[in-house]
């Protein structure tokens, strides 16, 4: 059954381009690890290596400690779902469930209740006779997910499986898959470029840019502490400010702008940066804003406000001339109406401060 | 699986295997020609002698200019007619709109030599219309024989390729483009030539170019109706087949001539078409809408016309067949002894074109399915190659083909003239292109995500291919399968040079009749080709759902 998908050094070229530079990863049995980044960055190209699908030019991938670069795709006992469903059209839904058990020399009555076995997991045996085109894309979906794991692969893989479905669907879907995977428990490599999709299934996420994993670790250290600046920017929104990291005596205090100066409380710095006095990006999330009542911190002047329900999003100029986008819980008050002046201070313990580069974070303990 | 092991699969074995099969067959036979071209026929030494006569007499230099004058004409003429006519057709509701479709479309598809031959009946010096003009009205109409003949008949029969290519072209034009450009202020003809025009441009190429191989390669039209007038293939015929003075060598020389000429006007195509190339799909195709008033009425009348006209020589030809004979003569009355005497003196003829085009036609669909897959699925110099080879017979007009093959193999060590093979081998390469096309296109549109996910899945590749590749294919192979059937049985060029008195052919039995002035014979063979034409037509717009055939 399930085993560990561990990736040595693993290169991938076309002609004289590297896609992927010596990649490096272990994905636990059984777990669900996700491959997220924009498009171009690699993350289908890997996962079609692990399926088989694409050469290797570099490195290993193996399966249990079992080297599986030169196996054929139809014998690595993967499963795998498509961006287009790639469902056989010409095939009963059972049919296209079948298809996979029928090259492992089953009986048919065996065949017969695996599939009815996992009709049920899936939540489509009222269609089980239908041809494909008459069924929606929810549909076609759990028809694509079954027959992937009917045949009880040892990896399951997953190249942006939502992406052709509408927002809502796309919701129940994810949810589902998170369930059905949890169910049987199989490891499995998610690819998908939807930052909240990869947050709401996965157990790891690796964030990919240009062939290299700029930040591995759990939604809620990706999100909370993310490595870089390009991962702060890719996962959820923020603000990347400049300032000055001061070090003294033994705290280190973050000046903004215009005076407003917060002590920062879990700042790491390499001792080959330390300087009484650094150069800094900071990312600060549009929840990390608190609005000052005291008129006290960064000065800005509100440009326009969305009201979302549940948040209103402001959109302010600072003093500095910069926009940036905070977000406030919705009060019963008036919306802050376009040119008032609101005074705004930060979260210390969650704004992240990162190199004048924005290639490392200083705060938390994300570091890789 | 790495990059080497993936080069040499079963899929490898199988591109070798069809690539052979055009080296022998294709590539050698063309090349011998070539060779012949260059060697003197008497004394066998290296020469340019061939080369020489043909550009220094006026006599064989006329032809080419006749040839290209045809061409370029016939070419012009049928996409100026057929571009109109599409455009009422995609724009007016026209009544009886899918059965005027399907008229034009049988227009096209007998062989030109009978509409060639019709003409004559009613135009020629005893034609119908000529005698019934100079009883009525006295006075004599012009002559229908010559270049003007030719034109007539060829454009007639080229129109409705054009008029299905446009037809396509314009289903792929999104209304909202036509609406786009009226909100700019584009109305009626500048909104036709600035936007309509230019976006159809692609595809008026396309078709312009198989219309101009097919007047240039056409042998049976000038042959009967030109008279006078000379044209390279009916030149290239009389060279390799008359018994006096002929040579084959010369021949050859003038294939040779031909073919650079056609493969020049190929790539000269192609470069302006690459450079003018549209992906496009219409989420709200153009509607034919009713139209009010004179402009519904001239619509109406200009369609109709237009079909009577196309299919007048074929009516024709099926009333003749009825007509009584006495001898070579029609005679007053009607009956059916022209069917009688067809039946009679050449049925073999009839056994012979589907003994020979069936088995023609299971070649085909067998080479098109695989050469389809490895030229679109596994892209390497190998079949890059073989694109390129398939697309020789749009280049090569069918008499040259005839003439190589019966050069390369009428002695050792692969001696196959005379025999069915060598008509099968003829078909195959000829009318294999319709069947790879429309296998591939349709293989285009299959995701290759599809067969991943059964090899994904532990099937074989041979398992995946013929469980899941192939019959997803089978509308689109069957479609293509279909217009290379109708050409096999209405093919001539070729077949004329390779035919025996055991491989005659339907269409091959007609045209002889037509030269012996036999005619009643020949209308009757003529309408059972027809009939068989339609009937296949019929089958295959049955089994697609489609109302028309893309070519």
């Amino acid at each position: 059954m399930s085993v560990t998908i561990s990736i040595q050094d693993l290169v991938k070229k076309y002609g004289e381009s590297v896609v992927i530079p010596e990649l490096s990863v272990e994905i636990q049995k059984g777990e669900f690890f996700t491959l997220l980044g924009p498009s171009g960055c690699g993350k289908t190209t890997l996962l079609r290596m692990i399926a088989g699908f694409n050469s290797i030019e570099g490195g290993t991938i193996s399966f249990n400690d079992k080297v599986i670069n030169n196996v054929e795709p139809g014998k690595r006992n993967i499963g795998m779902v498509f961006q287009s469903y790639a469902i056989f059209p010409h095939l009963t839904v059972k049919g296209n469930i079948a298809f996979g058990l029928q090259n492992r020399k089953m009986s048919k009555p065996e065949i017969a209740e695996k599939v009815e076995d996992i009709l049920k997991v899936v939540q489509i045996e009222q269609f089980q006779d239908r041809m494909p085109k008459n069924l929606s894309g929810g549909q076609q979906q759990r028809v694509a997910l079954a027959r992937a794991i009917v045949i009880r692969p040892d990896v399951l893989l997953m190249d942006e499986p939502l992406s052709n479905l509408d927002a809502k669907l796309r919701i129940d879907m994810r949810n589902a898959i998170k369930e059905i995977q949890r169910e049987v428990g199989i490891t499995t490599v998610y690819v998908t470029h939807d930052q909240e999709e990869a947050m709401a299934v996965s157990d790891r996420i690796a964030v990919m840019k240009s062939g290299i994993i700029q930040h591995l670790g759990t939604p809620q250290e990706i999100y909370q502490r993310p490595a870089n600046v390009f991962v702060a920017t890719f996962i959820g929104r923020t603000n990347i400010v400049d300032a000055t990291l001061k070090h003294e005596q033994g705290q280190y205090t973050l000046q903004l702008e215009q005076g407003y100066q917060e002590v920062i409380p879990n700042v790491r710095v390499p001792k080959a940066n330390a300087q009484s006095s650094l150069a800094v990006k900071v990312s600060i999330r549009p929840e990390e804003f608190i609005m000052s009542e005291d008129q006290t911190g960064i000065q800005a002047t509100i440009v326009h406000s969305v009201f979302l329900g549940q948040h209103t999003q402001y959109f302010v100029d600072l003093a500095s001339g910069q926009r940036a986008e905070i977000t406030q819980e919705s009060q019963t008050a008036q919306l802050l109406s376009p040119g008032q002046t609101i005074y705004l201070k930060v979260k210390p313990d969650k704004i992240n401060v990162y190199d004048a580069k924005g290639e490392l974070n200083y705060t938390g303990s994300a570091q890789l | 699986m790495n990059r080497a092991r993936r080069r040499f699969d079963i899929w490898t074995n199988i591109s070798l295997l069809i690539f052979l099969f055009y080296i022998v067959f294709l590539a050698l036979p063309l090349f011998t020609l070539l060779i012949k071209s260059f060697y003197n026929g008497t004394t066998g030494d290296f020469s340019l002698a061939y080369f020489v006569k043909f550009f220094s007499k006026p006599y064989y230099l006329n032809a080419l200019f006749n040839s290209i004058k045809v061409t370029i004409c016939v070419t012009l003429l049928a996409a100026v007619i057929a571009t109109p006519l599409a455009y009422i057709m995609a724009t007016v509701k026209i009544r009886g709109n899918s059965t005027i479709r399907i008229l034009i479309l049988i227009s096209s598809m007998s062989a030109p030599f009978i509409g060639a031959y019709s003409w004559i009946l009613l135009l020629g010096r005893n034609g119908v219309i000529t005698k019934f003009v100079k009883s009525v009205f006295g006075f004599t109409m012009p002559d229908i024989y010559g270049f003007g003949g030719i034109l007539l008949v060829l454009t007639l029969q080229m129109v409705p390729l054009i008029f299905m290519y446009v037809s396509g072209a314009l289903k792929s034009v999104d209304q909202s483009l036509m609406e786009a450009a009226e909100s700019m202020g584009y109305k009626g003809i500048s909104k036709m030539r600035k936007v309509l025009l230019p976006l159809i441009t692609p595809t008026l190429l396309a078709g312009g170019l198989l219309v101009f191989m097919r007047a240039l390669a056409d042998f049976g039209t000038p042959m009967l109706i030109g008279e006078g007038y000379r044209t390279v293939p009916v030149l290239i015929f009389n060279e390799f087949i008359s018994e006096v003075g002929g040579d084959d060598g010369f021949a050859a020389a003038i294939s040779v001539i031909v073919v650079i000429f056609a493969t020049a006007v190929f790539l000269l195509q192609k470069s302006v078409s690459n450079r003018k190339s549209y992906t496009m799909s219409a989420l709200n195709p153009i509607e034919a809408k009713s139209k009010k008033g004179i402009g519904n009425v001239l619509a109406h009348i200009v369609i109709y016309l237009y079909t009577l006209l196309a299919l007048l020589p074929q009516l024709y030809v099926i009333y003749t067949s009825f007509l009584k004979t006495s001898g070579r003569i029609f005679v007053k009355g009607y009956s059916l002894d022209s069917y009688r005497e067809a039946f009679d003196s050449i049925g073999s003829a009839i056994q012979n074109t589907f003994v020979l085009a069936i088995s023609s036609l299971i070649i085909i669909i067998l080479l098109a399915v695989l050469i389809a897959y490895v030229t679109v699925r596994r892209k390497n110099a190998l079949t890059n190659t073989l694109d390129i080879f398939t697309m020789f017979p749009y280049i090569v007009p069918g008499s040259i083909l005839g003439i190589a093959l019966l050069v390369t193999f009428n002695h050792k060590p692969l001696v196959i003239s005379g025999t069915a093979i060598i008509i099968i081998v003829s078909f195959v390469i000829r009318r294999l292109p319709y069947t790879i096309r429309s296998s591939a296109a349709i293989l285009h549109q299959i995701n290759g995500g599809i067969e991943e996910a059964a090899i994904s899945l532990g099937a074989s590749q041979m398992k995946t291919f013929f469980k899941i590749t192939l019959p997803m294919m089978i509308a689109g192979v069957v479609s293509g399968a279909i217009l290379s059937w109708v050409t096999i049985i209405t093919e001539l060029s070729t077949s004329i040079i390779l035919y025996t008195a055991k491989t005659k052919t339907v269409t091959v039995a007609i045209y002889t009749e037509v030269i012996r002035g036999n005619y009643g014979v020949a209308a009757a063979l003529s309408t059972i080709l027809t009939v068989i034409t339609v009937v296949s037509l019929l089958i295959f717009l049955k089994l697609t759902g489609q109302k028309e055939i893309s070519m």
